[in-house]
């Protein structure tokens, strides 16, 4: 496979900024930067750096104010509203810091909520959800709604819903900040066990170094900018 | 199947919130329902009408007698087919606050004009064997509970007197919209006393209600009837029965507006009560809805969310609140306030009314919720802590 075709995100001049009080507050600029498929990325920077904000508009959340973010050959900046939303639903599957799952649906429907979009038949959707919660180590807690789950359980029950599609790309924003030692750990296994096992492309916003190292690769942002990031390779 | 679920279990997330706007919707719901009733109770008499029955009145007032020997001069009139006569008697049963209507009645053919009013043939030919006897309706009945044979005092305010009436009949309803709260007797008796001891009053009678043989000829037919007795002493009105009946709302109209101003203000209130509850909700979850938005679910998801949770909350509320109504106006008229009323019904339309205010309050109070929740930006959606 050429370098070309093994790049998944392509990203080009890419800039982003913000009105605050009347006056623009630069977030990112002149971001290049290629991840390749399979790829294990991991973005790292102070507090206001802009990493969170390249996350977002890799997954298709937030839309640079110029440049061009290619994925996986699609130009997503090019997207309108509803085709981003399509994009996503087929293409990213998100892991948050504060899990974000549903309170009201236990960990079985929170995993299954993005198989709605799909035209997976009910016993298809089961069958997909039972699989990726066991993959996780939940198998036996799919009727716990989160308030029933520690704090690991509810990011593992975010993992499965992350990855229950099949995306291309899991973004992961700082999956670890709200964990214990033990859960972070856990967590962070099964991210390497997806990314090393299955080959999925991870892109994982961090503060913490120790997570930062389940990552094969390293790229900090520091005032909106780049620092040292080679191409993939 | 999987978003009505999600709807119901966010209806019932905030438990006590919920249930408070539930309780304020089932008693806005209830209240609007009874306050319609009680407007359909005051047009119950227009409605019931018959529009083959017309009434001839003295034109000057309704106070004013017509000489009885009217009614062979109207009988004469083409497409009439029978006449009777009343006289609004406005006696007191006990203490005035026992009010009913009361009517002297032409006992031969009075009944035969009205097949609303279902008899034991037995018991009518027995009132009309009875000079005291009377005639009264089933609700009326109940509530004094009356049966045949009682004798019923009611002292006498227009015709003086202590009068003693004997119940010979006790007639039902053809349906639940017939008024049977009526007390009928025999203007014969009254006019006896009459001659004797104020033979200037006697010979005369408050209206004569007639039947028609064709009711597409109404209007002919009271112009002509009205123009039999031009210039007389007694000059008349001929109308038909739903606006004589009207006549009678007409002078409480201020009233039936205010009690329907009251009854939508009422839906009013709950409206802004509902839409500050689900602004509320929706803004607990803005996060939830930024990751449902996240995950690919589009805009009008996130819409259909808020709204399907304002609809659920206005219809639960509604629904106890209209299966509430019907208990609640059945106590009201059972009640010695609402003996004033001659039917107390939950009529369809008041139901259809009180679904179609909950439909209007549901929408109404998502309008803005739902608007801003499938527009907010995800990123700012996930930053917000509810």
């Amino acid at each position: 496979m050429t370098e070309a075709a093994n790049t998944l995100v392509e990203i080009r001049h890419l800039a982003k900024g913000y009105t605050r009080g009347g006056q623009a507050v630069p977030v990112l600029e002149n971001i290049t930067l290629d991840i390749a498929r399979g790829e294990f990325i991991c973005l790292m920077g102070p507090s206001g750096s802009g990493k969170s904000t390249l996350l977002n508009l890799i997954a298709g959340i937030d839309k640079p104010d110029s440049g061009m973010l290619k994925v996986d050959g699609e130009d997503i900046t090019r997207l309108s509203e509803g085709e981003l939303a399509d994009w996503r639903a087929s293409n990213i599957g998100f892991i948050f810091q504060f899990y974000n799952l549903m309170p009201v649906l236990n960990a079985f429907e929170n995993v299954e909520l993005p198989l709605l979009l799909t035209n997976l038949s009910k016993a298809e959707r089961r069958q997909r959800v039972e699989l990726t919660l066991a993959l996780v180590g939940l198998g036996d807690r799919m009727e716990h709604y989160p308030n029933e789950l520690s704090g690991g359980q509810q990011q593992r029950v975010a993992i499965a819903r992350a990855i229950v599609t099949d995306p291309t790309i899991l973004v992961c924003d700082e999956p670890t900040g709200d964990l214990d030692k033990q859960s972070a750990n856990d967590v962070l296994a099964i991210l390497r066990q997806l990314n090393g096992e299955m080959g999925k492309t991870i892109i994982m916003v961090t503060h913490d170094a120790h997570a930062a190292e389940a990552a094969r690769r390293l790229v900090h942002l520091d005032k909106g900018e780049l620092i040292g990031a080679p191409a993939a390779d | 199947m999987y978003f009505i679920k999600l709807i119901f279990k966010n209806v019932f997330r905030a438990k006590l919130r919920s249930s408070l706007t539930i309780v304020g919707l089932v008693i806005a719901v209830l209240a609007f329902g009874l306050l319609q009733t009680v407007v359909d109770a005051w047009f119950a008499g227009a409605n019931a009408a018959s529009a083959a029955r017309m009434v001839t009145r003295n034109a000057i007032s309704l106070v004013f007698p017509m000489p009885v020997y009217y009614r062979d001069r109207i009988k004469a009139v083409p497409g009439v087919k029978a006449v009777s006569h009343s006289q609004w008697f406005g006696g007191i049963y006990i203490e005035p606050k026992n009010f009913f209507p009361q009517f002297a009645v032409d006992a031969d053919n009075f009944f035969e004009m009205y097949p609303e009013f279902i008899f034991k043939p037995e018991e009518l030919l027995a009132f009309k064997r009875d000079r005291q006897g009377a005639v009264v309706g089933r609700k009326l009945a109940e509530q004094y509970g009356w049966k045949v044979g009682d004798v019923v005092p009611i002292r006498g305010t227009i015709f003086p007197g202590n009068w003693q009436f004997t119940i010979r009949a006790i007639f039902d309803g053809k349906d639940e919209t017939t008024v049977t709260r009526q007390f009928y007797f025999q203007w014969n008796y009254i006019n006896e006393f009459l001659l004797k001891r104020f033979p200037r009053r006697a010979d005369q009678i408050g209206v004569f209600t007639i039947e028609v043989t064709d009711p597409g000829r109404v209007a002919d037919i009271a112009r002509a009837i009205d123009a039999e007795f031009k210039n007389s002493l007694a000059e008349t009105l001929t109308e038909t029965e739903k606006s004589f009946q009207l006549g009678f709302v007409a002078q409480s109209e201020a009233i039936v507006v205010a009690i329907r101003v009251v009854s939508f203000v009422v839906i009013i209130i709950i409206m802004a009560v509902v839409a500050n509850t689900m602004a509320m909700t929706a803004r607990e979850r803005l996060a939830e809805y930024a990751t449902l938005k996240a995950l690919g679910f589009s805009p009008g998801f996130v819409a259909a969310l808020v709204f399907g949770e304002a609809m659920m909350l206005a219809l639960i509320g509604a629904g106890i609140g209209i299966l509430l109504t019907f208990p609640v106006a059945q106590g009201f008229a059972a009640s010695p306030a609402g003996a004033a009323f001659a039917t107390f019904n939950v009529s369809a339309s008041t139901v259809w009314l009180q679904v179609a205010s909950a439909v209007l309050v549901g929408v109404v109070a998502a309008l803005i919720p739902a608007f801003r929740s499938a527009n907010i930006r995800i990123v700012d959606g996930l930053r917000h802590v509810g």
